[in-house]
């Protein structure tokens, strides 16, 4: 856990403060509109596609596609220094949705577009638990 | 207004040296801009009655405009500073022409200057800029700026078969046409293959694929149509103006591969009345080389899906069918944060008015300069020609 004190630690809001909660307890959980049917992320006070305010907080499957990634050869920072290599990735869940997170347990040559996720949990600290991703289980084994 | 076609034009148009100015504070900069354009139309501060700036990383102000107007002692009733990122300096050219023709204003003095290579430390400017990404939901993966950029470059080349050689000759024509440029900052010819063995800085970004860091400013001065007699210059008029806001963060983009720069162009042509085959030339925003490519694309010079064969064989060098970035853009030129399109405009009028010497593009009469900020965010298109109508 002390490798990553001096990274960018998100700071939960009102409205992100669940997400993150999900985090802490392993579960990726996605915000759902119960009047238009609809996934979204990042957390709102509102859904963004019908503007209701009937959202609740559902277990996503935690599966998703990377849509798009890039190898960071040089680290933003000190503190993502020895992470380096590291892949950025834009992954779009099952659920809809899009996140940015990291691809990690794998060589990072091998990411791809359209390659398939899912998502782990890597402590930071006492209150904050990030989504990573890697390649999906069953993929590998197949 | 019905619209602004041909009712508002720039009449002084001037740069500060640029590069590593340490010498020189931001504001410095960005009063010896005020001080040049003033020279270049010919007319004292007291004309002035209409103040735009953008805010300096490396300077900040609260109020950047009116800190600017009180340096210099000018009394406008219009004073705004604006920011949207690299769509900065045209989002301006639009709120000072609309100032204009609305009656707000007469004379739009617009000065913009930053000091982001000696003013910043390396680690500072590195996270200034990334902080455009989400607090919560990017910043802390680590992103920096080229990655932010290579996840669209390399959406891009899986949905269409775009290959990094092609990003790579765009870098190769804004350099080519920096060396013809003795304002420009990097003037050492390049090639295909020096940018495929630069450094790779985000996959499949390289470090010639990614602008400069630099200090400097630039501005110009606007007034209306009616009024261009009084300056010495051929007046350049605005024909088209438009912008388009798709979002802010990557991550919540409609679409990786085509912008809202699809949005701010189709507007500006409407306006105009003018369509992309009709432009002389082009400069549009090259923070990294895959934004030109898609910029490209979506401003309708090519079809979705083929820049990258666009701007090979050097259709896009001048000589070519379209010249981009012809005073060699941020990857060439300079590349001061946020002020960093008005070395475009500044280029712009001085290839419209003919100026432009060994990198004149031969009977120029109408461009288009296109701007984009965030992380191909928020996009001002500007169509900007010799005549009137």
């Amino acid at each position: 856990m002390n490798g990553h004190m001096d990274k960018f630690l998100p700071r939960p809001t009102p409205e992100s403060a669940p997400f993150w909660q999900g985090c802490q307890d392993h579960k990726l959980l996605l915000q759902y509109c119960t009047a238009c049917d609809t996934h979204q992320f990042y957390p709102r006070t509102i859904c963004a596609t019908c503007m209701s305010d009937q959202l609740e907080w559902r277990e996503a499957s935690g599966r998703g596609t990377v849509e798009s990634y890039t190898i960071v050869t040089r680290a933003v920072s000190d503190a993502y220094a020895a992470d380096v290599p590291y892949v950025i990735a834009l992954i779009t869940l099952a659920e809809g949705p899009r996140m940015m997170s990291n691809v990690i347990g794998c060589d990072v040559e091998s990411v791809k577009c359209g390659l398939a996720v899912e998502v782990v949990f890597e402590r930071w600290s006492a209150e904050i638990t990030m989504p990573k991703f890697r390649p999906f289980a069953d993929q590998i084994a197949g | 207004m019905d619209s602004l076609r041909g009712k508002v034009a720039i009449v002084g148009a001037a740069d500060t040296p640029v590069g590593k100015l340490p010498q020189f504070s931001p504001t410095g900069l960005c009063i010896d801009a005020a001080r040049r354009v003033m020279a270049d139309a010919n007319i004292t501060k007291d004309k002035i009655d209409g103040l735009i700036t953008c805010n300096s990383m490396a300077e900040p102000y609260m109020y950047h405009a009116e800190a600017m107007a009180e340096y210099l002692q000018i009394f406008p009733r219009y004073c705004m500073s604006v920011g949207a990122g690299g769509s900065t300096t045209f989002s301006i050219l639009h709120h000072a022409a609309a100032a204009i023709v609305s009656g707000m204003c007469t004379t739009v003095l617009i000065t913009m200057a930053d000091s982001l290579r000696s003013g910043l430390t390396r680690d500072q400017a590195m996270k200034m800029q990334s902080s455009a990404g989400h607090s919560q939901f990017e910043i802390p993966f680590g992103p920096t700026v080229p990655a932010f950029y290579a996840l669209i470059a390399r959406a891009h080349m899986d949905k269409y078969g775009t290959t990094a050689e092609q990003f790579a000759a765009i870098a190769v024509a804004c350099r080519k046409h920096a060396c013809l440029n003795p304002t420009a900052e990097m003037r050492t010819p390049i090639t295909i293959d020096d940018v495929m063995n630069s450094r790779m800085i985000a996959d499949p970004l390289h470090l010639l694929d990614c602008s400069l860091v630099s200090d400097g400013g630039s501005a110009i001065i606007m007034t209306s149509a009616d009024r261009v007699a009084d300056f010495p210059h051929d007046p350049v008029y605005i024909l088209g103006v438009g912008e388009g806001h798709g979002h802010e963060h990557i991550s919540q983009a409609q679409s990786l591969t085509t912008s809202f720069a699809v949005e701010s162009g189709r507007r500006a042509f409407a306006m105009a009345g003018l369509k992309p085959s009709d432009m002389d030339f082009a400069q549009l925003y090259d923070c990294f080389t895959p934004t030109v490519l898609v910029e490209l694309e979506d401003l309708g010079f090519c079809k979705i899906g083929e820049g990258g064969a666009f701007v090979e064989n050097g259709n896009i060098e001048l000589g070519g069918m379209l010249p981009v970035n012809t005073h060699g853009g941020l990857l060439s030129h300079c590349h001061p944060g946020n002020p960093g399109s008005m070395f475009a405009l500044t280029e712009t009028v001085t290839q419209l008015r003919g100026m432009a010497g060994a990198r004149q593009v031969k009977g120029a009469e109408v461009a288009m300069v296109h701007g984009q900020g965030g992380i191909m965010s928020s996009h001002t298109s500007v169509i900007l020609g010799r005549e009137r109508h």
